[in-house]
């Protein structure tokens, strides 16, 4: 009998998250049309002429035939209204257009390009999780001047813009030591210096709500229980304490992605690796409103993704939040 | 919820105890904080070289008694820019904080306050808004208006506004409902009188702190842009952009970016540090 309700139960929980699971992707789908129309009206609005950008800027001294053909080519002598309505029905299609920069199918650059960008972001993530995890659950709660030492490691740690982190690293470790190279994208070695400049800014940023409520949670009673039951001290920490103290970072995790990718464009830029931030940042001066807009799409539906899964994981975590946050 | 636990965790004596005296971490801060404003002001008092001046034969000084932080490779006086660059670098930040907290107070006035479909409508804005990352938005907005100082400032702000305005919406959600409002409101208080002296100054009390951090950080992320090159034009002394000068050299003259960015990241630790001990004493105050 029991069995059966507890069956229920747990079906009923999978069929919860499976619902709320529809209506995120829903609405994710909305907001990305959202920054599709966004990005699409707004770029249109900048300044300098489309079509000398797609001809290599104005020193390429391209012919009015060339100027004219190249205009009807890409479309862009339609009204605005037509063009945006073009641009809606080939996206359905998965066709972002060609970008004017690299004469190539945008999809096919983003799909040459993102690897490498989720290859830095989540090697990051994960590193920068390993170290919150190593820092927090071996000095929290571990007297005033472990915890006060190492709460001032990730406030030092959080205060680091990557950016500057990125270039001591370079100077110190790739020019100096020459353990790592200096640039490039190919091979585990290229993205160690990546990875632990974006991980160490982030994880001091983690680490600080995740000490805060490791400490709060071990006051806990329940902890008090386990102890009692004879449990060693690290097997409270990671079997009990963890499980409650993990869940303010991994909200935090949601805005991280957002941050991660805002630093891997310039860290993709100091280290010359391939990847969308770099493309971007090319994109944006090259002019290339395809491109542009295409990568953009990309990173929003990244970041549209991954916050949905973490609202799961959340959920999964805690299956006391599912009555609140419905 | 993390209102709640503090105030189980934090007894009053220690609360009394750190808001009666200034621990060494925050006297740090807020002397380094002071030292900045002061270096903004009156640049001249620290450093007493031009940040511009060019001197050939003095390029590429390692940091030495003539040159605290060494020179770069046109032989400026690499002290004498960071501090110079001071009032330009603190400029930026505070201006696009005040932005951001500009654009946040009118949406989440609008969404806290004006009903259930302006308050979706704000929702989803913010939702489409957050989905582009802080500098993917800063970027398209330098796309757009091009690259200086102003559009730095507006790019940095806009990027901010997001964040701080589901911040604000929380918290005139929270306080719409004081029994003081509902005082007001019995008094026959005008509406507009009653947002600006009652609603908003208590709905921002805890944002301070936030915003107290924030500059840090937008001087962080609006050094990352002129660091790509998005910023203030060569050579102005701005901390970004000599960082952004100073990325070709990094192999044999680390100074030309490590000094700059040093002073980067001690205005975010002080920010940092003065925050916390600022939201130590509010709490202190409110317990």
């Amino acid at each position: 009998m029991s069995a059966i309700t507890y069956s229920n139960a747990r079906h009923e929980r999978l069929a919860r998250l499976a619902r709320r699971a529809t209506w995120r992707l829903a609405g994710g789908v909305l907001v990305l049309w959202a920054v599709a129309t966004l990005t699409f009206f707004a770029l249109h609005l900048m300044p300098g002429d489309p079509v000398l950008a797609i001809l290599g800027g104005a020193s390429g001294n391209p012919t009015a035939e060339t100027i004219a053909q190249a205009t009807r080519e890409f479309g862009l002598d339609k009204p605005l209204a037509v063009q945006y309505a073009l641009y809606l029905g080939r996206l359905l299609q998965g066709d972002l257009g060609m970008s004017y920069s690299q004469h190539l199918p945008v999809t096919q650059v983003l799909a040459e390009q993102s690897w490498a960008t989720l290859q830095l972001t989540f090697s990051a993530l994960a590193l920068a999780w390993l170290l919150v995890l190593a820092l927090t659950v071996l000095t929290a709660g571990r007297g005033r001047w472990v915890s006060s030492l190492a709460s001032l490691a990730e406030t030092l740690a959080a205060a680091l813009p990557h950016f500057w982190l990125g270039i001591l690293l370079l100077a110190v470790f790739a020019f100096g030591l020459r353990w790592f190279p200096p640039a490039g994208s190919d091979g585990w070695r290229t993205l160690v210096l990546p990875a632990v400049a974006l991980a160490i800014p982030l994880a001091g940023f983690i680490a600080q709500v995740t000490r805060e409520s490791l400490e709060l949670t071990l006051e806990q009673p329940f902890v008090l229980t386990a102890r009692t039951r004879g449990l060693s001290d690290t097997a409270v920490r990671f079997k009990h304490a963890l499980r409650h103290a993990v869940l303010p970072g991994i909200s935090l995790s949601g805005w991280a992605i957002g941050a991660l990718i805002s630093g891997a464009v310039v860290i993709e830029v100091i280290f010359s690796r391939k990847g969308l931030g770099r493309q971007l940042y090319q994109a944006v001066q090259a002019q290339d409103l395809p491109l542009t807009i295409g990568i953009s799409l990309a990173v929003a539906a990244v970041y549209v993704l991954a916050n949905i899964v973490i609202d799961l994981l959340y959920l999964w975590i805690d299956p006391r939040q599912q009555g609140k946050t419905a | 919820m993390s209102e709640l636990t503090f105030e189980t965790t934090l007894p009053a004596v220690r609360v009394q105890r750190t808001a009666s005296r200034l621990r060494p971490g925050p006297l740090l801060a807020v002397t380094f904080l002071a030292f900045l404003i002061i270096a903004a002001l009156a640049p001249q008092l620290f450093a007493h070289s031009d940040p511009l001046a060019i001197v050939p034969h003095d390029a590429f000084h390692p940091p030495g008694w003539a040159h605290w932080f060494g020179t770069d490779q046109s032989g400026r006086d690499i002290f004498s820019r960071v501090i110079y660059g001071t009032r330009q670098s603190l400029f930026i930040g505070l201006a696009a904080t005040a932005l951001a907290m500009g654009i946040a107070i009118v949406l989440g006035l609008l969404g806290g306050l004006g009903g259930a479909y302006l308050d979706r409508g704000v929702g989803w804005l913010l939702e489409i808004l957050f989905a582009f990352p802080s500098l993917v938005l800063a970027l398209l907005f330098v796309a757009i208006f091009g690259s200086g100082v102003g559009p730095l400032i507006v790019a940095t702000g806009l990027g901010g506004a997001p964040g701080y305005a589901r911040m604000v919406r929380g918290q005139v959600l929270a306080v719409r409902n004081a029994g003081y409002i509902e005082a007001a409101v019995a008094l026959g208080h005008p509406t507009r009188r009653i947002i600006l002296r009652q609603l908003l100054p208590n709905a921002m009390r805890p944002l301070i702190v936030t915003l107290t951090m924030g500059v840090g950080q937008a001087i962080v992320w609006a050094s990352a842009l002129s660091f790509l090159g998005l910023g203030a034009p060569p050579p102005a002394p701005e901390w970004g952009t000599m960082l952004s000068m100073g990325r070709d050299f990094v192999a044999n003259a680390w100074w030309l970016t490590f000094f700059p960015g040093l002073f980067i990241v001690l205005t975010t630790l002080s920010t940092t540090v003065a925050g916390r001990y600022l939201q130590q004493r509010l709490e202190g105050r409110l317990s």
